[in-house]
C-alpha cells in the first residue's frame, strides 16, 4: 500500500481502485468471510436502486392513458419492452405480475449500475479520499469502489435472488411432490439406477445457471472497469503519448462500453425471465 | 474478487425493489398502456363506422333526390291530365250550350214565323172578304157565309 509522500506506484493504484470499502477497514483476507460487508457497494447499489424506482414511480405516477410526454414515453417503451418479452417466455399471467416488473426493476437497476462505469474512474473514489483525510485518515486507506455490478457479491447475490425465484416457482407450480419427481426423473428419465444422475445433473444446472448468472454480469464489469483504469494510468505517465492514449483509448471503450452496460443489463433480465420461465416448465 | 454479506444484503435489496416496482410502477403504467390502446382502437373504430354511416347517408341522399325527381314528374303528369281534362269538359260544355241557345234560337224564329203566318192569313180573309163585300155591294150575312168563308181561309193556308 501507498504510503503518504509518494505516489502510488501503479500496481498500488490497481489494487487501490480494486480494493472495496468494507466494514473491515481494509481488503478482505479470506475469499469467503461472511462477517465483512461491502459499504460502497451496498451504497451505490442503494442509493442507485432509489434512484430508479424513484425515476420509475415519477413516471408512473403520472401515467397517463392521454398523450405521453418524453419521459412518460421512454419509461413506456421500456415497459412494453419487459412485458413483450415477458409474455413471450413466462407463460403464467400470474407470475407475470411479479416476474415483469422485477424485470423491468433489474434492468433499470443494473443498467444504471453499470452505467456508473463511464464517470471518470478516479472522480469519486478521489472526492471519497478528501473526505477521509480530512476526518483524519490515511487516504491511501480510503477505499471506494464505484461499480456495484463489479462486485461480485453483489452480481452473485442478485443471481441467487434469481434461484430463489426458481425454486419458489418450482415449487408453486409442480407441487413439493411434483417438483422432486422431477428432480430425479429429469432429464434422463425415470428409471432407480438413473436417479442418483438425475439428480446430480439438476443440481449442477441449478448451480451453473446461477454461477453463470452473476459471474457474466460480475465478469463483464469487472474487466471493463480494469480497462478503464489502465487508460486512467495511461494518462497518468503525463506525456504527450499517455495524454493522446489517454484520450483516444479512454472514448474508444467508453463509447464501446455503452454497448456492454446496455448489453450485460439485457442479458441479466433476459436470463431471469426465462430462468423462472423454465421452472414453469414441466420436464 | 471475495464473497461475503454483500451477496445477502444485495438479494435482500433486489426483492424490495422489485416489489416496490410491482406494487407502485409497474401496474399504473401498464393501465395507461392498455387504456391507450383502447382508445386507439375505440378511435379508429368510430372513424370506420363515420366513414360507413357517411357513405350511407351519401347512398340516400341521392335515393331521396331520385324519389323527389319522379314523385315531381309524376306530379306534373298528373296535373298536366288533369289540366286538359279541364280544357276538355270545358270545351264540351261550351259547345253543348251553344247547341242549346242555337236550337232554342231556332224555335224561336219558327214560332214567330209560324205567328207572323197565323196574322197574315186572317188579315188576308178579312181583306178578302171586305173585299167581296165592296165588290158585291151588298152585306153578306156572316152567319150565312161562315162556312163559305172557313172553307177559303182553308184554301189559303
Amino acid at each position: 500500500m501507498a504510503t503518504e509522500g509518494h505516489a502510488p506506484t501503479a500496481s498500488e493504484y490497481v489494487i487501490h481502485h480494486l480494493t472495496h470499502l468494507n466494514n473491515t477497514g481494509h481488503a478482505q483476507e479470506n475469499i469467503i468471510d461472511w462477517s465483512v460487508i461491502n459499504i460502497d457497494s451496498m451504497f451505490y447499489s442503494i442509493v442507485i436502486g432509489a434512484l430508479t424506482v424513484f425515476l420509475l414511480w415519477l413516471a408512473a405516477r403520472k401515467a397517463t392513458s392521454g398523450v405521453p410526454g418524453r419521459f412518460q414515453g421512454i419509461v413506456e417503451i421500456l415497459v412494453d419492452m419487459v412485458a413483450d418479452q415477458a409474455k413471450g417466455i413466462v407463460h403464467s399471467a400470474e407470475s407475470r405480475r411479479f416476474v415483469a416488473p422485477l424485470a423491468l426493476t433489474v434492468f433499470v437497476w443494473i443498467f444504471l449500475m453499470n452505467a456508473m462505469d463511464l464517470l471518470p474512474v478516479d472522480l469519486l473514489p478521489r472526492i471519497w479520499e478528501g473526505m477521509y483525510a480530512a476526518g483524519g485518515g490515511d487516504p491511501a486507506h480510503a477505499y471506494m469502489r464505484v461499480v456495484a455490478t463489479a462486485d461480485l457479491s453483489a452480481a452473485l447475490g442478485m443471481s441467487t435472488g434469481v434461484l430463489l425465484l426458481c425454486l419458489y416457482y418450482n415449487i408453486k407450480i409442480k407441487g413439493v411432490g411434483g417438483w422432486v419427481h422431477e428432480l430425479f426423473t429429469a432429464p434422463f428419465g425415470s428409471h432407480p439406477l438413473l436417479y442418483p444422475i438425475n439428480f446430480a445433473m439438476q443440481i449442477i444446472e441449478f448451480v451453473a445457471k446461477t454461477v453463470s448468472h452473476g459471474m457474466r454480469l460480475f465478469g463483464n464489469m469487472y474487466a471493463g472497469e480494469l480497462i478503464f483504469i489502465l487508460i486512467a494510468l495511461l494518462g497518468s505517465t503525463a506525456t504527450v503519448f499517455g495524454f493522446l492514449g489517454h484520450v483516444i483509448a479512454g472514448s474508444i471503450w467508453a463509447i464501446f462500453h455503452i454497448l456492454i452496460i446496455t448489453l450485460q443489463a439485457f442479458i441479466f433480465m433476459m436470463l431471469t425471465l426465462v430462468y423462472v420461465g423454465q421452472a414453469h416448465e414441466s420436464h | 474478487m471475495n464473497l461475503n454479506a454483500t451477496l445477502i444484503a444485495q438479494l435482500v435489496v433486489f426483492f424490495i425493489l422489485a416489489w416496490f416496482t410491482m406494487k407502485f410502477v409497474w401496474p399504473p403504467i401498464v393501465k395507461a398502456l392498455d387504456e391507450r390502446a383502447n382508445k386507439i382502437a375505440d378511435g379508429l373504430a368510430a372513424a370506420d363506422k363515420a366513414k360507413a354511416d357517411l357513405a350511407l347517408a351519401e347512398k340516400k341522399v341521392v335515393e331521396e333526390l331520385r324519389k323527389a325527381r319522379e314523385s315531381a314528374g309524376d306530379v306534373r303528369t298528373s296535373a298536366e291530365k288533369q289540366a286538359s281534362q279541364l280544357i276538355d269538359e270545358a270545351r264540351a260544355e261550351a259547345s253543348r250550350i251553344i247547341a242549346a241557345a242555337r236550337e232554342a234560337a231556332e224555335h224561336e224564329a219558327g214560332a214567330a214565323t209560324q205567328r207572323a203566318k197565323e196574322a197574315l192569313r186572317d188579315q188576308v180573309a178579312h181583306l178578302a172578304v171586305a173585299g167581296a163585300e165592296k165588290i158585291l155591294r151588298r152585306e153578306i150575312d156572316a152567319k150565312v157565309h161562315a162556312k163559305l168563308l172557313a172553307n177559303l181561309k182553308q184554301e189559303l193556308q
